[in-house]
């Protein structure tokens, strides 16, 4: 039996090994035949072409090619992390709205979640794109449902808070904030333990979250000017334009999600037992106490596995990007690799990438799963 | 009234969003009615009448070009072929989906089914004449996709979650290997590799066209994701079956395939049809490698300057073609997880 094993694995991994040298001599053969260097040398080679969108880092035709794929990195970046928290907010209103006694909004959330779950990503992206780019007017008279803001065919353009030296200072107060409620917390929850004495932590910590910015924000003198867009000549300046590329990988991200996510709030939600309630209520807890102690505990361990992957998943679809022409890592890439033909390499990099952002959120979730998984539960 | 009370006016916040939601439908549908319906352009030989002024919806695109949008460039004078195939791939969705035809025969259909469908295809032979797959296309190629991809995917899924399971330690790493490394990348880029890297795999002058390299993707993508959704149903066996077929003497192979795979699988069941309409939708993504499924048909003739510019309509339309195929499919697994659930508390209650 030991013996037979050993042959069935000794079997499988010459196989294995013989199919990888199998590709890898004719991969080495038919570069050679196309004069195709194999290696990452070309990264630093001249890119050459522009790059619609590149936020936080410059970039010109003349940088090269590693600079583009990080500009690339960021634009994928930028809309998942954008899309994920938008996702959760709507995604959780919708979840609550499934489970609302109103009969109107709770058919109307399931209407929604049933269409957008049921309808590819990739046409919903085409459908927004196509909205915008064909039904949006022009510039000059683009429509503004609120002052300051307007929809064209060149984009969304938004006013945004002109920039202020006392903005640094308010952010450091917010970290400052959180890690004195932190310790507070923490104070608190000792205290508690040994002399059974409650403190509230919850409205002190908010005080200190909140309170420490608006001093320092008062203190400056409260700068709240605002840099909004205008016309000029045939676009929009100022402000913050949300190109229709992004808007359209941004809405289509977000809406998908959020039909995900509805439903894993909502069977989290229904997970916990009425009985749980009942029984925190008959120890006398408040409803604030038993929705924070008892019952959002219980959700969340239902609810944050499946979160966790379907933020994955939105991390993943952003490579949809390439679709409809914005500037993410893979669209860049594959860029990168129609003009170099350095296809192994270029799809190496997208694989790595995506894999490190995958991996090494599982590895998260496989600690916070094991820190929060019932004591004496087998797994 | 006593229903409208309770449930649309049970509170102030709830009365103020039956409100609003009312309000919100008076404004919304009756200018969408009017323009999808009242004013559309059902048919038309140009897009002239849809770009009249006060035209509504062009759904003339749609009547126009709808042959394209289901058979893509096949010829033209053909187009019984795929329509006929379609017909055989639909009895054989209907057929699987009923229980009492949940035999080995079904695979025997399956076979004699998907064979007829190549002939009718590819012809060539016995009075048909050949048309090479490049000129697939339209709604025919999603569904083959979609079919043949899940039909080479599942068999090597299983083979996967059993692996993942096995107690060798080669077989198990090599099928984590899989597992995790397709999990963990987006389709696109499986995608891209077999459309540019698969070539250079090969030797000089073998070459396999771009629709068998997709497949090729979309297979090692599904096995993966339909792997953990069996693994799943294999978790949830008791452990006392496989020591009681161990009991019995029972070897490996017997034991899996006639004690713990028929129990896992059909509790895997609805899932499975979860990941299948996933798998569904994400063929539409072949657009991006330029292989011509109905997407890329609708994109296709929205390109066409006479149509250009009605964007909206065309991927309305698609998206109540992939909607239908889905929302059917959703609609079965959950029905089906009702049944399989009655059935199952019903024999333990009679044991």
């Amino acid at each position: 039996m030991r013996a037979r094993a050993a042959a069935v694995q000794l079997a499988l991994v010459a196989a294995v090994l013989f199919v990888f040298w199998y590709f890898a001599s004719n991969t080495a053969q038919n570069l050679e035949a196309r004069k195709i260097a194999s290696g990452f040398a070309f990264l630093s080679r001249e890119a050459g072409f522009e790059i619609g969108e590149a936020p936080f880092l410059a970039y010109g035709a003349a940088d090269s090619y590693a600079r583009a794929i990080l500009v690339g990195l960021i634009n994928t970046f930028r809309v998942a992390l954008v899309g994920i928290v938008l996702a959760t907010v709507l995604g959780t209103l919708l979840g609550l709205a499934r489970l609302s006694r109103n009969w109107l909004l709770a058919k109307l959330a399931a209407g929604y979640v049933e269409l957008a779950r049921n309808v590819p990503l990739l046409v919903q992206l085409f459908f927004i794109y196509a909205v915008i780019t064909e039904n949006f007017p022009g510039p000059r008279d683009a429509l503004s449902p609120l002052p300051g803001v307007f929809l064209s065919n060149r984009g969304i353009a938004f006013p945004l808070l002109a920039p202020h030296a006392a903005y640094a200072w308010i952010g450091a107060a917010l970290a400052a904030g959180a890690v004195l409620a932190w310790l507070l917390a923490r104070w608190a929850r000792r205290r508690q333990a040994l002399t059974g004495q409650p403190f509230p932590v919850l409205s002190a910590g908010a005080a200190l979250v909140l309170g420490l910015p608006l001093a320092v924000f008062l203190a400056a003198g409260a700068p709240l000017a605002l840099d909004r867009p205008a016309l000029q000549g045939f676009n929009f300046a100022g402000g913050a334009i949300l190109t229709p590329e992004f808007a359209t990988l941004l809405g289509g991200l977000t809406l998908y999600t959020a039909a995900f996510i509805a439903e894993i709030v909502r069977a989290g939600v229904q997970a916990v037992d009425r009985g749980q309630f009942e029984a925190a209520y008959s120890l006398g807890l408040p409803r604030r106490s038993t929705m924070r102690l008892v019952i959002l505990p219980q959700a969340l361990r239902v609810i944050i596995p499946p979160l966790t992957s379907q933020y994955l998943n939105l991390t993943k679809n952003s490579s949809l990007a390439v679709a409809i022409g914005y500037p993410d890592l893979v669209s860049i890439a594959n860029t990168t690799m129609n003009q170099t033909g350095q296809a192994i390499e270029g799809i190496a990099i997208i694989m790595a990438v995506y894999l490190t952002i995958s991996l090494s959120i599982s590895a998260l979730m496989n600690w916070y799963n094991r820190r929060i998984a019932l004591k004496g539960a087998r797994a | 009234m006593k229903w409208l009370r309770e449930n649309l006016f049970g509170s102030w916040p709830s009365a103020l969003a039956t409100l609003a939601i009312l309000w919100l439908a008076w404004m919304l549908v009756p200018p969408l009615v009017q323009w999808a319906l009242v004013d559309a352009v059902w048919s038309a030989p140009d897009s002239r009448p849809c770009r009249a002024a006060g035209a509504g919806a062009c759904w003339a695109l749609i009547a126009e070009k709808h042959r394209f949008i289901l058979f893509g460039t096949y010829p033209y004078e053909q187009h019984w072929r795929p329509g006929l195939g379609i017909l055989v791939l639909f009895a054989l969705y209907v057929a699987s989906a009923m229980r009492r035809f949940w035999r080995a025969r079904l695979a025997l259909a399956w076979l004699g089914g998907l064979a007829l469908i190549g002939w009718l295809m590819w012809g060539g032979v016995a009075g048909l004449s050949y048309v090479e797959n490049e000129r697939w296309g339209g709604l025919m190629l999603t569904l083959l996709l979609a079919t043949f991809g899940i039909a080479f995917a599942f068999p090597i899924s299983i083979l996967l979650a059993l692996g993942r399971r096995s107690r060798l330690p080669v077989v198990r790493a090599l099928s984590v290997l899989w597992i995790e490394l397709v999990r963990g990348v987006p389709l696109i880029s499986l995608l891209f590799m077999a459309s540019v890297m698969l070539p250079l795999f090969l030797p000089e002058g073998v070459s396999i066209d771009k629709l068998l390299r997709a497949l090729i993707a979309m297979i090692v993508f599904a096995a993966a994701y339909l792997a953990e959704v069996v693994r799943g149903g294999l978790q949830a066996i008791p452990h006392g079956q496989e020591e009681a077929a161990d009991a019995l003497g029972l070897p490996y192979w017997r034991k899996t395939l006639f004690v713990i795979l028929p129990q896992a699988l059909r509790i895997a069941i609805p899932p499975l049809v979860n990941t299948f309409i996933a798998f569904f939708k994400d063929t539409s993504l072949v657009v991006i490698i330029g292989l011509f499924d109905l997407l890329t048909s609708i994109k296709v003739a929205l390109g066409e300057p006479a149509w250009s510019g009605f964007g909206v309509e065309a991927y309305i339309f698609a998206s109540l073609v992939y909607f239908a195929f889905c929302f059917a499919m959703s609609r079965y697994s959950q029905n089906l997880e009702r049944d399989l659930e009655r059935s199952r508390t019903h024999v333990l209650r009679e044991n």
